[in-house]
């Protein structure tokens, strides 16, 4: 996996993400690249109710929110979230990637949206512009002499 | 079989496999099915309901399946029924929501269902109005198989708008 400079909280500590997607690989995938990116996975979830619960206990920085869940789907889940937080921060992962989904995220309160197959690359940028300027790319400390 | 309607699925799955399995693919066997269908390894089955109506069935084995499993989840994935299950709705989902993508782009409304693993040995037979495209992607990892049954069930929006 290319490597990326790891993005970090203002506060210096790893960003926090919450993962929805009721395709365990999907979950591991995301998780996976996150990692690589200097993020701590803080919970799981693979329907759009556990998100909801997951959301409340975790609060995490960001939550990357699969769409065709069963029991809820992503849209709603992320409406309620954003309605009972509204500083929550969700990007839409989802292998549909039609306008008017997009544009029906969008309006429920997600930040953004990524196509799957995820690409690292994409969802670093992605991840890079939805948390502004509560992140910053670590800068290495020099060690010794 | 409109090709218009299946050509969508074809480029979505030869994209998404190639992009997944880091390889590039070659389809093999195309084949109209008129017998039903018969399952080969793990099945998914999405259905589609709207404008277009069918169903699309990924079919794969369990060797095959672990190995895209692997890449699917970035680490080795042991061979199990379970994971190939897991594994074939994951990339049906991929597939089909690319080619949904696609087909809605150009004006077709229709709603897609979450994948089923497809359990029966056999499946429906195909219809005069809906036969099955039966075809094979050749990849690194092994033979996946895309059995398409689709058919318009109305007119797109756009050609449905007066002049």
């Amino acid at each position: 996996m290319e490597a990326f400079p790891v993005l970090i909280r203002k506060d210096r500590k790893a960003i926090r993400y919450l993962v929805v997607d009721d395709s365990v690989f999907a979950r591991k995938n995301v998780a996976k690249m996150v990692e690589s990116f200097g993020g701590e996975i803080v919970g799981e979830a693979g329907d759009g109710c556990t998100a909801i619960t997951e959301y409340d206990r975790t609060l995490p920085d960001m939550v990357l929110m699969d769409i065709t869940m069963p029991q809820m789907e992503g849209i709603e889940a992320a409406e309620r979230i954003v309605r009972a937080h509204p500083e929550a921060r969700i990007v839409m992962v989802s292998s549909v990637g039609y306008q008017e989904n997009i544009v029906a995220a969008l309006q429920k309160g997600a930040r953004h949206f990524v196509q799957k197959p995820v690409k690292s690359e994409i969802l670093y940028e992605v991840i890079k512009y939805v948390m502004g300027d509560d992140a910053a790319v670590a800068t290495p400390t020099l060690q010794g002499n | 079989m409109r090709i218009e309607l299946i050509q969508p699925f074809i480029n979505a799955a030869d994209a998404v496999l190639a992009e997944t399995l880091q390889c590039s693919t070659r389809i093999g066997d195309v084949s109209m099915e008129e017998e039903a269908y018969r399952r080969k390894g793990v099945a998914s089955m999405v259905t589609i309901k709207g404008d277009i109506e069918g169903r699309i069935i990924f079919d794969i084995d369990t060797p095959t399946a672990a190995k895209v499993a692997s890449y699917l989840a970035g680490s080795p994935m042991p061979e199990s029924v379970e994971i190939a299950r897991e594994t074939v709705c994951e990339l049906a989902n991929m597939v089909i929501g690319s080619a949904v993508t696609t087909l809605n782009d150009q004006g077709f409304r229709f709603k897609i269902n979450p994948p089923v693993v497809h359990v029966a040995e056999l499946g429906e037979k195909s219809s005069e109005d809906q036969e099955a495209l039966v075809m094979c992607f050749d990849t690194d990892s092994g033979n996946i198989f895309m059995n398409i049954a689709m058919r318009y069930t109305g007119r797109r929006r756009a050609d449905n708008r007066p002049v």
